[in-house]
């Protein structure tokens, strides 16, 4: 059953599945960092996740109802029609990020560093299964 | 969406000659001391002088460029302030330009860093052209620049579309009587351009004829190159097929041989077309084992003897690559470059976290895990075929 993105329930989820991930374990095992994932929606409102990613773990992951109670490393944002065609890998993040659909904000030679686990974290998105809002 | 991009490009044995028409107070090159001490430096300055420009230069770029070159190239840059900056040379001394340039326009931006996510603003200040005087690399016509971080002992393949020079000179007359050595090693860097460029996964309908055409000429015309380095024709198409693979891979990406290529050549100085090259075929291998992939139509195209499925279109072109690589005398395992066995397999671990470290790893149509790249990596030192 699909999980709608973004919510409590699919923060969970991701979690889950990035702490099952051997491949994202690996990719990650030196990362420290976190995250907000920013969804902006056709009605102009945000929904924000924030993800805290150590050493190939996800220690927390849920959605943020006021985005300045926490000033993470890095933060991805971008419509929902840009996420969903990243979950959906319609889109290869990279592709999305280059074309802009998709934003990045934070210490980019952390990030070209460790585009693996950047493509693994993506990878285990891909496998929540996702309702997106219209 | 997708975005395609290309310079202006002007080619032809006398395309310097554009240059006279250029507009501009001052020009800055970044080059190394063989285009001075061969002349290639005061002929593109005759021109610019023509055009009314005077013109500094900045000629210490090394093969494989570190930071601190770029940094020092930068610094020089801004007590000049051009209005052109031009890159003459080989990759090295065109990426060199570029990340150069980047820092002249915005020294508070960190050249290990650079990225198409950012906004850099570029052309407050200078233009860019790119003149090569082999024909490999494509720097000419791509945003990539190259450089290496000497202390990490790794290459950084970095970019941003606002690096795209504005204008690239394709003039074969700089390429005529190029060393065998040198034609062999960035040929084959031209094939590896086009055929990655083809079968990455960002591979589009606009970069599919610039890479089918590059490999085209590149396969036809580079045995003739080697053979005969003033053969006009040969090396003209040759550097034409270098900046149209160029283009091909600046808008598609490249693969997995380039990921290899630039961690070997960051740990064993060998040079960039060698070590790509190199990995070309037992790339294709492992591509095609993994399923579908386009080395059919790549095969067709070049009327090989491909039949219709991907396999025998992936066994025809590593054929062929291995028929050109005995033509132009081009090593065709690890071990063939006189790298010992001791030596490598210590630098495996080194070798495999560079190339997962690549960015280009992620275009290739069959992802490759560390477990992969180790096999492949040891494949290509015994020169044995890919059976996984």
């Amino acid at each position: 059953m699909a999980i709608p993105f973004l919510s409590d329930e699919w923060a969970a989820a991701f979690k889950d599945a990035l702490n099952n991930s051997a491949a994202y374990k690996a990719a990650a095992e030196t990362w420290e960092g976190d995250f907000y994932f920013i969804a902006e929606l056709a009605n102009g409102e945000q929904r924000t996740l924030y993800l805290d990613l150590w050493h190939g773990d996800c220690r927390e992951a849920y959605v943020v109802a006021d985005p300045a109670s926490k000033s993470p490393e890095f933060e991805v944002s971008g419509k929902i029609p840009a996420w969903k065609k990243v979950i959906e890998k319609k889109v290869d993040p990279i592709q999305g990020l280059i074309t802009r659909q998709l934003k990045l904000k934070g210490n980019m030679a952390k990030v070209l560093k460790s585009v693996k686990a950047a493509q693994e974290l993506v990878n285990s998105a891909t496998t929540v299964p996702t309702e997106f809002p219209s | 969406m997708w975005i395609f991009s290309s310079p202006k490009v002007v080619f032809g044995d006398d395309a310097l000659e554009y240059l006279e028409n250029l507009r501009g107070q001052r020009a800055f090159f970044v080059t190394d001391a063989n285009m001075v001490a061969f002349g290639f430096v005061d002929q593109v300055q005759q021109r610019l002088a023509a055009a009314g420009l005077e013109s500094a230069v900045f000629a210490e770029v090394e093969p494989n460029p570190s930071l601190q070159t770029v940094r020092r190239a930068a610094e020089i840059m801004a007590a000049y302030e051009p209005d052109w900056v031009i890159g003459l040379g080989g990759g090295s001394a065109m990426d060199a330009a570029k990340a150069a340039w980047l820092l002249y326009e915005r020294p508070d931006a960190d050249p290990t860093a650079i990225n198409p996510m950012e906004e850099y603003g570029l052309r407050q200040k200078a233009r860019l052209i790119a003149i090569p005087t082999t024909s490999g690399t494509g720097s000419e016509a791509t945003w990539a620049t190259v450089l290496t971080d000497t202390e990490l002992q790794m290459k950084l393949s970095m970019g941003t579309p606002e690096l795209l020079p504005d204008l690239a000179i394709v003039d074969s007359s700089l390429v005529l009587g190029l060393p065998p050595r040198i034609t062999a090693d960035t040929g084959m860097d031209v094939l590896t351009h086009a055929i990655e460029a083809y079968t990455s996964t960002l591979a589009n309908d606009f970069s599919d004829g610039m890479a089918l055409k590059a490999a085209e000429l590149a396969l036809t015309y580079l045995p003739a190159a080697y053979a005969d380095g003033a053969d006009a024709e040969a090396r003209g198409r040759m550097h034409n097929a270098a900046a149209i693979a160029g283009i091909a891979f600046g808008n598609s990406m490249l693969g997995l041989s380039h990921a290899m290529g630039h961690s070997l050549g960051a740990v064993f100085h060998v040079p960039h077309g060698r070590s790509v090259g190199l990995f070309l075929p037992y790339v294709i291998e492992f591509t095609a084992n993994g399923g579908g992939t386009r080395y059919a139509d790549i095969a067709h195209f070049l009327r090989l003897p491909a039949g219709d499925d991907e396999a025998a279109g992936a066994a025809a072109l590593v054929a062929a690559l291995r028929d050109l690589a005995q033509q132009i005398d081009f090593a065709c395992s690890i071990q063939a470059l006189g790298i010992a066995r001791d030596a490598f397999e210590q630098a495996l671990p080194k070798l495999v976290a560079n190339a997962e470290a690549d960015n280009q790893l992620f275009f290739n149509a069959r992802f490759a895990d560390s477990d992969d790249l180790a096999r492949l990596f040891m494949c290509a030192y015994e020169g044995r075929p890919v059976d996984w």
